[in-house]
């Protein structure tokens, strides 16, 4: 009997499992011991971090998709046969044509998507740049508005914590650039005390926003939007004015974990050391997909990949685990369209940002290319 | 008897105890606990502040051996 080993979700998270077992499993590959399947939901990879230069223009959209089978190891079946049902008692998922596929190791990586309708109002009253779809329509948005109140607006929960600040500090050079700074104002709303959850990013957007002028709402959680009266109001009964409104919106898992009893709102619950589902040594969960107290961003979905790689190829070719994850994080931010910093951390480790500078925002540039490499496994 | 989801954010720094208390707050229903524990202090602050402002119920705040756990009752 061969070893069946299924990843479910096409995203950076399984993407980098399926090429990463590749490499470790060649031989078992080779002689027909092992075979690894993915099931997703479309032809085409997209390169999630490149939709927020899409508003200014600053990216091409070709650059952001690539031909999933061409991102993916040859050796790995591909079928866009989304799962409907994973059922983990049974070792078997659903397909969306009815198939059943029976696995040895399952990794789940179906990822989160956004739900502004959620929020009454949202969808029809406010932009975003989380979808290509969306970002498009901001990018004709900021084309024709000539200056007035704009409020950056974040959700829990939301992937990429950073991208609401490098989206606020983008704007704001947009918005000088097209000279309509002096008539434009700029409110940034966060659902906690603070304008980020890392303390000491927070602090350093402090001064950034001091700097610049741009105003903040704190303890902000969006209750509902009126698209007709350009309000916006929270739970916290403070309504906002608005001429632009730009939402981070809140996320969700994907529906088949809701649907299949795997976790509320589409989070798995699941071991932050070994990935695991909760209850299923056989099952690794990677990316956005767990409930781990961690960022939902595209390094930690990388540095999970890399333990879940080492641990099923452990498994299968040692008969244990390999490695702890150490919830390692790393985030480049955008300060500007010509500056970034960086920061890092893990569950031991608190973050500690440097002094933004050009060049890190050169190597930003840089890794938008290199992201195919990461999700190919060889970066 | 109420029902009580426990959040271990105990060495998370990004998004953070709070936020992921806010976010799992909307996955349970009204009158339903949530418990958080946290390894950051200022969790003891900063999450009781919030529950004041938006309206629901602070039912426990105590430090445990190496954090803090917070018990919170969605009211609304």
């Amino acid at each position: 009997m061969n070893t069946k080993i299924l990843v479910v979700g096409g995203g950076l998270a399984g993407t980098i499992v399926a090429n990463g077992l590749c490499r470790q499993l060649s031989t078992e590959l080779r002689s027909g011991s092992v075979n690894i399947t993915m099931l997703g939901t479309s032809d085409q990879h997209l390169y999630q971090p490149g939709l927020l230069y899409v508003p200014f223009g600053k990216i091409r959209e070709s650059q952001l998709f690539r031909n999933q089978r061409k991102v993916l190891d040859r050796r790995v079946p591909y079928f866009i046969d989304p799962a409907t049902k994973i059922n983990c008692d049974a070792n078997e998922v659903t397909m969306e044509s009815g198939k059943t596929f029976k696995y040895d190791y399952l990794v789940i990586a179906t990822g989160s998507r956004i739900r502004p309708d959620t929020i009454p109002g949202m969808a029809e009253g406010a932009h975003w740049f989380y979808d290509l779809d969306g970002a498009r329509k901001m990018r004709d948005a900021l084309d024709e508005f000539e200056g007035g109140k704009i409020v950056v607006n974040v959700n829990a929960p939301h992937k990429c914590p950073v991208a609401p600040l490098e989206i606020t500090f983008m704007l704001q050079e947009h918005l000088k650039s097209k000279g309509i700074e002096d008539k434009s104002e700029i409110t940034y709303t966060y659902p906690i005390g603070r304008l980020h959850a890392l303390e000491p990013v927070a602090e350093w957007a402090t001064k950034e926003f001091d700097k610049y002028g741009i105003k903040s709402e704190t303890f902000f959680n969006t209750k509902s939007v009126d698209p007709a009266a350009k309000t916006i109001t929270s739970e916290e009964d403070v309504t906002l004015n608005y001429d632009f409104l730009v939402t981070i919106p809140p996320h969700n898992g994907a529906q088949v974990i809701e649907d299949s009893d795997l976790g509320k709102g589409g989070w798995v619950p699941t071991d932050k050391l070994t990935l695991n589902r909760e209850g299923s040594d056989n099952v690794f969960v990677v990316g956005d997909t767990t409930n781990i107290p961690i960022s939902k961003a595209g390094s930690t979905a990388h540095f999970e990949a890399d333990a879940t790689i080492d641990n099923i190829a452990s498994l299968v070719t040692e008969g244990r685990r390999a490695r702890d994850y150490d919830g390692k994080v790393f985030c480049f931010i955008e300060t500007g369209l010509d500056s970034g910093t960086y920061v890092w951390f893990n569950y031991t480790t608190p973050p500690n940002p440097g002094a933004p500078s050009q060049m890190i925002h050169w190597f930003k540039l840089a890794y938008n290319r290199l992201y195919w490499l990461s999700a190919r496994g060889l970066l | 008897m109420t029902h009580r989801e426990k959040i271990d954010a105990r060495g998370a720094f990004c998004p953070g105890p709070l936020m992921e208390l806010i976010a799992g707050l909307k996955l349970v229903e009204v009158g339903d606990e949530i418990e958080v524990w946290s390894s950051d202090k200022g969790s003891a602050k900063d999450i009781p502040e919030w529950i004041a402002k938006v309206g629901h119920e602070l039912v426990e705040n105590e430090e445990c051996e190496g954090y803090w756990s917070v018990v919170v009752r969605r009211a609304k």
